[in-house]
């Protein structure tokens, strides 16, 4: 039995207690919707819930057919090819952007800082849903709606301030003495760019590519209104899944997508501690 | 002692200032092509939409003579003869290259089931020669459809007219233009009620998050780091996870023959499945559990940084617990709170997915009347001033959000 202060009250301890009970509750809501869906995931029947063989842990009960069925289904195997590549190039274009746009907003030079900051996290804020019935509206004149390269420049544009914000954090912890330094010793902007800043602030670029890329490949809204088809990518898969014919293979896939994320959020954290290392000066 | 200047020379002066600009534009000169491209990509199809909701030139182009005659029409009675014999060559005009529908779309907005009446008279008058309109075209529009001798069909045909237009709004916000030009209520108010049923929707799931959300950052913060850090994991871990598969489980956790129904069944709590999916409190419950993380992760940052020896303080000279936490320590960790609140707020009003995916009809919320309007009724201007409307709503509470929080306060991970 834990020992408490001797002015704690009855109540104190109660409330002690109660505060553990309730986080731990509130942990649970959290986790297990997601932790549910895996076993769900490996049930031999085309059912959304636990069968009695399963309960009772029978081997027949569990199969990998659902796993099999989306290595068999073309849509499904078009609609993972689609995601990677957008999401890629996607999050290139953001990364590459974003990472200058954010050297130029981190000098003291810039000019209408506030103004230009606003208007670039702006897809930040703003409703997918009015985003995509305006560029609906924008990429129709351009012959964009139903191409890669209009799901392309979208989803860019969604990234774009996840990029912004990793690399300006990074780069408030960049000592711009480094800069000079280089450009004293003889070598031009361009190189003391590559060469130091780079290399210094990677791991923020890398982790705002990151985002951007889990932006994209996350996004349904915008690929509802400007995807044909030919450009599904795999949440527009599975909203049309869940909308028509809801079979286990969405388990299946949304399994495989959890253990994405938790690879993912792995990563992260260890390039969140590289460049909070850098930021320290260590 | 050499007299020292205060002042720069007047070439100092100018070299200084070359400088500053040539480093001013060497900054900005990084930003061009990311805010070239976000011009282009983002802020034009924002300004478009904004702009189709006042601007619909369809039935301008449809309808250029009729429109321009009926300007002279006092609105009273039936319009002219040749009035009437223009608007019938122009629909014969729209049968053949089948652009009728469009108009009779547009009409049916102002004047409701106009739709039919103007595809059957044009079905009617597709095959009749030019020579037989011109002599016969008043004739053969009153007897198509009776609707076509009412005053009132005309009205719709000239107010469906203007290519600006604030009608979209009056429409979003239920009201509509009266035959003497005032503006009045809608017979069916239908926008107003979505708006507040989607605020009273954000409101409950923010208050269901600040109950759920802050017991749980208060523990984290003030456990060992270690187990901070162990539990979130289990924070980070469904933010981190798609959307859909979060949506996904909760259909999988609330259908019909679900897990909760079945758990239930076998505890003999109910004897018949409960119908949770497809309703609004399964886009509340789900929503909570996506926009939960939203609400925890401010909270914790700032919880991390309260001496919780203050509360402790308190207590030990006699407050209650609770007494002490409303006292101390809710003061000091509003910042977080309303941090957490309106970012939850904010992200569930513009909300599309998940009600989409579980709320059924009374579960739906006002960004998925915009994507009806899109894709299924094809009313795109009703859809832009919807949306229109929702940004600046959302541009309101962002900025109550930058005064009273500051958006510098927005972490990601």
């Amino acid at each position: 039995m834990k020992r408490f202060p001797e002015y704690y009250t009855f109540w104190n301890i109660i409330g002690h207690y109660g505060l553990r009970v309730t986080a731990f509750l509130v942990l649970v809501f959290l986790m297990l919707p997601i932790l549910i869906i895996m076993p769900l995931s490996f049930n031999s029947q085309p059912f959304f819930t636990f069968t009695e063989g399963m309960l009772s842990l029978d081997p027949e009960a569990y199969s990998m057919r659902w796993y099999q069925e989306i290595i068999d289904d073309s849509n499904w195997l078009l609609a993972i090819r689609n995601s990677f590549i957008v999401g890629t190039i996607a999050a290139f274009i953001a990364t590459v952007l974003g990472t200058l746009a954010a050297v130029g907003l981190s000098s003291q030079w810039m000019p209408y800082k506030r103004l230009i900051t606003a208007i670039l996290l702006s897809p930040m804020i703003v409703p997918l849903i009015i985003i995509a019935a305006g560029m609906f509206f924008f990429y129709t004149q351009f012959n964009l709606v139903g191409t890669f390269t209009g799901l392309i420049i979208a989803h860019a544009a969604l990234g774009v301030p996840f990029v912004i914000i990793t690399v300006t954090a990074t780069l408030s912890g960049f000592d711009r003495a480094l800069f000079v330094a280089g450009l004293s010793l003889g070598a031009s902007p361009v190189k003391v760019f590559w060469d130091v800043v780079i290399p210094l602030i990677r791991p923020g670029v890398i982790s705002g590519g990151l985002f951007a890329f889990v932006t994209s490949f996350d996004e349904v809204v915008l690929v509802l209104f400007l995807a044909g088809p030919e450009q599904r990518t795999i949440p527009r898969q599975m909203f049309s899944g869940l909308r028509e014919q809801i079979n286990p293979t969405i388990l299946a896939v949304a399994t495989l997508l959890i253990v994405l994320s938790a690879a993912l959020l792995f990563t992260l954290e260890a390039l969140r501690r590289r460049s909070a290392r850098i930021a320290s000066g260590e | 002692m050499i007299p020292t200047s205060h002042t720069l020379d007047p070439d100092d002066a100018r070299n200084a200032a070359r400088e500053v600009r040539k480093r001013r534009l060497q900054a900005f000169l990084f930003v061009v092509p990311l805010l070239v491209f976000i011009i282009f990509a983002f802020v034009a199809p924002i300004t478009t939409m904004l702009y189709r909701s006042v601007h619909n030139p369809t039935v301008a182009n449809l309808l250029p003579e009729t429109l321009i005659a009926l300007e002279d029409w006092s609105g009273e009675d039936l319009p002219d003869d040749t009035i009437l014999i223009q608007f019938a060559t122009d629909l014969k005009r729209m049968a053949n290259e089948r652009t009728s529908g469009q108009l009779a779309d547009e009409i049916n907005r102002a004047l409701p089931g106009m739709s039919s009446v103007v595809k059957s008279t044009a079905r009617n008058l597709r095959r009749v020669e030019d020579s037989a309109i011109a002599t016969n075209g008043v004739a053969l529009l009153l007897d198509a459809n009776d609707r076509w001798s009412d005053p009132t069909t005309w009205r719709a045909v000239r107010d469906a007219g203007p290519i600006y237009s604030s009608s979209y709004y009056l429409t979003a916000v239920d009201m509509e233009r009266t035959v003497s030009g005032g503006i009045a209520p809608r017979d069916t108010q239908i926008y107003k009620q979505l708006y507040t049923k989607t605020l009273k929707m954000a409101l409950i799931i923010t208050i269901l998050t600040v109950l759920l959300g802050y017991p749980l950052a208060f523990f984290m913060a003030h456990a060992a780091s270690g187990l901070a850090n162990f539990l979130m994991v289990f924070v980070l871990l469904p933010f981190w996870t798609s959307l859909l598969v979060r949506t996904t489980a909760w259909i999988a956790l609330l259908q019909t023959n679900g897990v909760v129904n079945s758990t239930l069944l076998a505890l003999g709590i109910t004897d018949q499945p409960i119908e949770m999916l497809y309703t609004q409190f399964a886009t509340i419950i789900a929503m909570t559990h996506i926009l939960l993380p939203f609400m925890v992760l401010p909270l914790y940052a700032v919880m991390r940084g309260i001496d919780n020896s203050f509360m402790r303080a308190a207590i030990s000279m006699g407050s209650r617990p609770i007494g002490a936490w409303y006292r101390i320590y809710l003061p000091m960790s509003l910042p977080g709170l309303s941090a957490g609140a309106l970012l939850v707020f904010i992200i569930s009003v513009g909300y599309y997915i998940t009600p989409a995916l579980v709320g059924g009809v009374d579960g739906q919320m006002i960004s998925n009347i915009i994507a009806f309007h899109m894709q299924q009724s094809n009313n795109w201007e009703l859809a832009a001033a919807l949306g229109s409307l929702l940004l600046i709503l959302i541009l309101v509470l962002y900025w109550l959000f930058d005064k009273f929080v500051g958006t510098s306060n927005i972490k990601l991970g």
